[in-house]
């Protein structure tokens, strides 16, 4: 076909048209898709974060009491296997010195020796977990909660060796027998080799509510909130408090903070 | 053209046929009944249409792609509310939702899924996790 400056022109007019029909064509093609929708009662956030007041947490009882470990592992099915091998664990508690390695020395350890810690995933800024997972089964969320889909889970636990904070638990067996409280059928259990942990109670945000163990805390230890809006809770108590967080030295950017 | 041991061989032959074919004239005209899922729970009745999040048929042969997609939305970007094309909103949920119409998971899930051949708790494996609901037997 012999080519011209007047057919080049007409072709490349139609053309012209064609590119500026296709946003219509996309926005007729978006009507047809299924329409998902996030929950209206929502609490939305940019980066979810957790401060643990230590001190609150020990006024009534030096031991610390069960609430927020009980109330977080009734809503979510957690098991109880008996044994430390084969513990899964969404909250729990530990020493000093096993939460926060690296900042002890040994005077101020006599000081808050025998006391309790409140330990659970840091939804960390830079989460190794999710960078070793090879099936994106735990994925970092545009709010910040380091969510896991026990779906794609193929259980190879590279993830609990990626977390230094122990955070994550896995099903070495069938955790059905072993719940030992009524099952909560809102939410489902887990099943044998898949790995387990904190949500940050992202089913309990999209319904407007507070993470389950804050709302059990009778003493208000447990403070939930955006840290990107300067008015929430969180930001107000780290602004007016010296906070610490676990292990910062491994860069992970933990966001559940330490007032002790 | 002469057969050597043809005593032996052709009634043989018969048995070894008889054998093979044994399965299908054994099942002839027992064949399973189509399964009914039943759909006269509580919840349903209540309904004034009876209508799924999608018409039957579609409900029927997409189902697993529904509960695939519903899956992805909630958890990887925390869309929980489904809007069917006929505007009625749901919560993508299989616990919280499905399973609040249809309460008869033996009647409804496995009735059709064990007639496919599905093994219970191997294929589809929901409620190795999920928690079906108490259902009156």
């Amino acid at each position: 076909m012999e080519s011209n400056r007047r057919s080049f022109l007409k072709v490349s007019g139609i053309c012209a048209l064609g590119l500026g029909a296709l946003p219509v064509a996309d926005a007729l093609a978006k009507a047809a898709l299924p329409n998902f929708l996030a929950n209206p009662k929502e609490l939305a956030g940019k980066k979810w974060a957790m401060v643990v007041d230590m001190k609150k947490c020990w006024e009534k009882s030096e031991k610390g009491c069960h609430d927020c470990i009980n109330a977080c592992h009734v809503f979510h099915n957690v098991p109880d296997i008996g044994t430390v091998k084969e513990e899964v664990k969404w909250i729990w508690q530990e020493h000093y010195e096993n939460t926060f390695p690296g900042q002890t020395n040994e005077f101020n350890v006599e000081n808050i020796k025998d006391k309790p810690f409140m330990n659970l995933c840091n939804h960390c800024t830079n989460p190794p977990c999710v960078r070793v997972c090879p099936t994106k089964a735990t994925f970092k969320r545009a709010d910040g909660i380091v969510m896991m889909d026990y779906h794609r889970c193929i259980g190879c636990r590279f993830c609990m060796a990626g977390c230094p904070y122990g955070s994550r638990s896995f099903n070495f067996r069938d955790p059905r027998p072993y719940i030992k409280t009524e099952l909560n059928p809102t939410f489902p259990t887990r099943e044998r080799g898949v790995v387990e942990k904190c949500n940050f109670c992202a089913e309990r945000l999209a319904e407007g509510l507070m993470p389950s163990c804050v709302e059990s805390c009778k003493n208000g230890a447990l403070a939930f909130g955006d840290l990107e809006d300067p008015k929430s809770t969180v930001r107000k108590l780290l602004a007016s408090h010296y906070t610490i967080v676990r292990k910062p030295e491994l860069g992970t950017g933990p966001n559940v903070y330490y007032i002790i | 053209m002469k057969m050597y041991n043809a005593k032996q061989i052709i009634p043989g032959l018969i048995i070894f046929l008889g054998l093979i074919t044994f399965p299908l004239w054994y099942n002839m005209g027992k064949a399973a009944p189509v399964p009914q899922p039943k759909l006269d729970t509580p919840a349903i009745q209540k309904l004034a249409q009876k209508q799924c999040v999608l018409p039957a048929a579609q409900m029927r042969t997409e189902h697993m792609q529904i509960l695939n997609d519903w899956r992805t939305q909630v958890v990887r970007f925390d869309k929980r509310v489904y809007v069917a094309p006929d505007g009625k909103e749901y919560n993508m949920s299989l616990q919280n939702e499905c399973m609040k119409c249809h309460s008869n998971k033996t009647q409804f899930c496995d009735a059709c899924h064990n007639y496919a051949g599905l093994k219970l708790n191997s294929t589809p494996y929901c409620w190795t996790c999920h928690i079906a609901p108490k259902e009156n037997k």
